[in-house]
């Protein structure tokens, strides 16, 4: 994975095949360039031994496979910045994966481009799980929800192109002012 | 930053037009892009996007874009399959936005699949190399 922005649209993919009906996602950059990137969805959750399982290379759900490698590359992203990736999880209650990067460590991925994460995720699901998309750093915060989205534009669907590039252009001026306009 | 006002006039601008995009299931078009670990780590969301976007440019209603997961093929990615109405599938691999929006073009409004993208071309040339 190039940036944590796609780290990012892997993990989110997870939370859609657990069948979540909302998925919560925070990023949240403090004073000393810590970067916490924090998904909770209420999809049917699991074991917190299976949780710990699942940060293994081998762990998926999938019967057609033996690997899943989505969480162990996001959490050796995570390391090699001093950072971690941890799972809180519990059966028909949801998970939380929280991530951490030091951005100031040379090693830190780019965030990549946010946007098109956000937009490709809504296009692929239009009637799917809801996002709620909440932005914070030294720069200020700024919010984003696919629920209210949804209720301004019914009965016109979210993945109607004019909409998917609202999202996009809306989501990049967010970022640009709040992450210094990194991709 | 863009506003709910703008949001507002999108909506009354394309209220029209959904209700013939949802009448016709019989002539749908299917672009479905891969979207697990592996696609997403080669590019396959950029292409998704290039679809989306020249789609979107065309104004081809008829068109929907979703994803799917890893298939197996692993190296091929990023990969995505279309489905015309009445015709097998075919499976575009090793794709970027340049070539998304060239199968728009061809495949899906002219009916020409490009060749030179599908699986077959690629585990072809394979087999001679």
């Amino acid at each position: 994975m190039r940036d944590i922005s796609l780290h990012l649209m892997d993990l989110a993919q997870n939370s859609i095949a657990a069948g979540a009906r909302l998925i919560s996602v925070d990023l949240a950059l403090d004073d000393n360039g810590v970067l916490t990137m924090r998904i909770t969805d209420d999809g049917r959750g699991m074991t917190p031994e299976a949780a710990q399982r699942a940060l293994g290379p081998f762990a998926t759900t999938r019967t057609t496979r033996k690997v899943g490698l989505g969480l162990p590359l996001t959490q050796a992203n995570a390391r090699l910045t001093g950072g971690d990736l941890t799972i809180a999880s519990a059966p028909n209650e949801g998970t939380t994966v929280t991530c951490t990067f030091y951005t100031r460590h040379i090693d830190c991925l780019p965030l990549g481009d946010l946007a098109q994460t956000i937009a490709a995720l809504v296009a692929a699901h239009p009637d799917g799980p809801d996002i709620e998309l909440s932005l914070t750093s030294p720069k200020g915060e700024s919010a984003f929800g696919t629920a209210e989205t949804r209720d301004i534009l019914h009965p016109v669907p979210l993945d109607t192109p004019e909409v998917i590039a609202w999202i996009t252009q809306s989501l990049r001026e967010q970022t640009d002012v709040l992450f210094g306009g990194e991709r | 930053m863009k506003s709910i006002a703008e949001l507002e006039e999108i909506r009354k601008r394309t209220l029209q037009r959904i209700n013939l995009r949802r009448e016709d299931k019989e002539s749908e078009v299917r672009v479905v892009v891969g979207m697990a670990t592996c696609g997403i780590a080669a590019g396959a969301r950029p292409v998704m996007m290039a679809f989306v976007d020249e789609i979107g440019r065309r104004h081809l209603s008829q068109v929907t874009v979703s994803q799917t997961g890893c298939i197996g093929m692993c190296r091929l990615e990023p990969m995505a399959d279309v489905f015309l109405p009445g015709e097998e599938k075919v499976t575009y691999v090793n794709l970027d936005a340049d070539k998304a929006r060239r199968i728009v073009a061809e495949h899906v409004v002219n009916g020409r699949p490009v060749t030179e993208y599908t699986i077959g071309n690629a585990e072809n040339n394979k087999q001679q190399a």
